[in-house]
């Protein structure tokens, strides 16, 4: 079995977001870039899986990144982390999700994946699409908000973090799962795999090749800060607090 | 334009975060429901009481019972037939089936709006709101996600909306199947409605101490319970607890923050609450940056005396 997972090139989640002074939107210029969070989550899930983990199997894992040429450093922290091989769809347009899922549709009925494996929402622009596009698109299960997945030869059960609590769902393979905080917690790559990770194959494709038109359906007219709070008041102790919460007429 | 409004009920009662979408969607014309589920009667009559709805239409079949995507976005997908947007509520099940309808239908969703600045353009937040985008879509057909927080509820009685049936031949796909769910009764208010919350974080130490330290001081103030990520991740208590970027969005009269360092992550789950209490031993915690009222010093001190003399 082969597993897929795309992975993104975002705005490290540790630097604060600068809006551009021509309000055209947030400044990457000189600021650290690093995998989305949730797709660590969602190729240390992969891994894990080849590895005999959560259920048996699976061969192969490919990781997959659609942007500028950049995106090959996040392929390349994939492959140090254990991903077998990975395809860089290149392209300098800002890619909206809906054609992410077309190129990602494109490249699963070439690769024929068991499993494919996004994060749930990428942290830039926080759209929380793509895998459920993906599924919509192949007609697949999707198992999304995972925070745990058990791989059976036919199907796939995902426990998925919802709004009252955690909820399961059995899927048939091929399947969409998309990976929630609680998966599992990503393993650095050591320095030996950073070197074997070089040398692991990387082809370069373009959506060209995959035939999806990549022009966006949404135009961004203008990206502001939102209005910034006040910083209020410290009180000296308890008996403070109550009385500031009782003139508010916050106490019960 | 019409509009098509995802009801979220529990099938028996339709959720508040539907009324928020109402809303929403009635900034863009005529308001329409769509009730999907298992012996959903009681829920379609309620829905048909909500101020400002024009029909309903009901769809009632095992294969909706537990709203599995692969089984509704069809379903919505038939009746976008008429309808020229589709209108969630930004819950984890509205997160889950309107992408796949978006995509069946060939249009980018807009995720988690903020505003209605016009037919076509919205406003919404980006990098865990630390911006703020005004989005122009030129898709016919419009899929939109609704941030509850940032829309009054409709009102949910006056209206007077006929109820339609659909029909639901071939429902279940046979792509997925429900297996079971751990969803825990909780008689505190639902974080996404609650007027107070009182929420902890790591500094908590323990699921024993949150429960004995935040709990208390929840009755107190009759609030809802939250949590940073880090107190989920360390199981202090459960997922559906998380407030922040990456879990539940809440705007209460009242939040308070103890023992939260105030990352970014969580304080886009917050920020626009009207009044933030922060408790941290840290003066320069990033909390107290937007906090109305701070007290720095020891949480475990602090929250058993505030809990005595309110
Ligand atoms: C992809 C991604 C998504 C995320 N999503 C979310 C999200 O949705 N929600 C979220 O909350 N986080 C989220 N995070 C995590 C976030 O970055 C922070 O790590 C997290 O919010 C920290 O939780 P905390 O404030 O409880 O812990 P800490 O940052 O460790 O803070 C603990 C605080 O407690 C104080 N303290 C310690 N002891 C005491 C005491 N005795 N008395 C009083 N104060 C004390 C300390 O001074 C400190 O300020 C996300 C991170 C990533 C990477
Ligand atoms: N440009 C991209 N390249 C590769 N994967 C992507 C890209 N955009 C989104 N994804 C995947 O889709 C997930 C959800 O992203 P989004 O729908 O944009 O929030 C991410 O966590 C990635 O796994």
């Amino acid at each position: 079995m082969k597993v897929l997972v795309p992975v993104k090139r975002v705005l490290d989640y540790n630097v604060k977001p600068r809006v551009k002074a021509d309000g055209s939107g947030v400044d990457l210029s000189n600021v650290k870039m690093s995998m989305n969070p949730f797709d660590e989550i969602a190729v240390e899930e992969a891994i894990r899986l080849r590895e005999g983990k959560n259920g048996g199997g699976v061969t192969e894992v490919i990781a997959v990144s659609v942007g500028e040429q950049k995106c090959t450093e996040t392929l390349r922290t994939a492959l140090a982390m254990g991903a077998d091989r990975a395809i860089l769809v290149q392209t300098d347009e800002k890619v909206e999700p809906l054609a992410v899922a077309k190129i990602l549709k494109a490249i699963a009925d070439e690769e024929g994946p068991s499993l494919v494996i996004l994060g749930k929402q990428a942290i830039d622009d926080d759209n929380n699409q793509t895998g459920q596009m993906l599924a919509g698109l192949t007609g697949w299960g999707q198992g999304t908000f995972a925070s745990k997945v058990e791989l059976a030869p036919d199907s796939v059960t995902v426990t998925r973090e919802v709004d009252g609590g955690l909820e399961t769902e059995k899927l048939t393979l091929p399947a969409i799962v998309t990976t929630d905080l609680r998966l599992n917690e990503p393993r650095y790559a050591s320095l030996p795999n950073i070197m074997k990770a070089k040398s692991k194959p990387l082809s370069n494709k373009t959506p060209a090749d995959y035939g999806v038109d990549v022009t966006p359906r949404i135009k961004t007219l203008k990206v502001v800060e939102p209005g910034k709070r006040q910083a209020g008041v410290k009180v000296a102790d308890v008996d403070e607090l109550v009385n500031k919460l009782t003139v508010l007429g916050i106490r019960k | 334009m019409k509009t098509l409004v995802w009801v979220e009920h529990d099938g028996g009662s339709v959720k508040d975060a539907t009324l928020s979408a109402v809303t929403a969607a009635s900034k863009l014309g005529e308001v329409h429901l769509l009730v999907a589920g298992q012996g959903v009667d009681a829920v379609a009559q309620a829905a048909a009481q909500i101020a400002g709805v024009g029909k309903v239409h009901v769809a009632d079949d095992a294969a909706f019972a537990h709203a599995l995507a692969e089984n509704v976005a069809p379903l919505v997908v038939e009746l976008m037939g008429h309808h020229d947007a589709f209108v969630a509520p930004a819950t984890t099940s509205g997160k889950n089936i309107a992408p796949r309808v978006a995509a069946l239908l060939d249009v980018m969703q807009i995720s988690d709006i903020l505003s209605v600045e016009g037919e076509d353009t919205f406003t919404r937040p980006i990098y865990a709101g630390n911006a703020i985008a005004t989005v122009q879509t030129s898709d016919a057909k419009k899929v939109i996600t609704v941030r509850t927080t940032a829309f009054e509820k409709a009102a949910a009685t006056g209206g007077s909306g006929t109820v339609e049936a659909v029909a639901a031949s071939g429902a279940d796909k046979g792509v997925s199947t429900f297996v079971g769910s751990e969803i825990a009764a909780n008689a505190r208010p639902e974080l996404t409605s609650a007027k107070v919350i009182v929420s902890g974080g790591r500094a908590l130490g323990s699921g024993e101490k949150f429960r004995e330290l935040i709990e208390p001081l929840a009755d107190k103030l009759g609030a809802g319970v939250g949590a940073s990520r880090a107190a989920v991740d360390a199981g202090f208590v459960p997922n559906d607890y998380q407030v922040g970027q990456t879990g539940k969005i809440v705007a209460p009269e009242v939040y308070v923050a103890v023992g939260i360092s105030g990352a970014i992550q969580h304080l886009a789950g917050m920020k626009d609450s009207k009044i933030i209490v922060a408790i941290n031993k840290d003066e320069d915690a990033p909390i107290f940056q937007v906090a109305d009222i701070g007290l720095v010093g020891d949480l475990f001190k602090i929250v058993p005396e505030l809990t005595e003399k309110l």
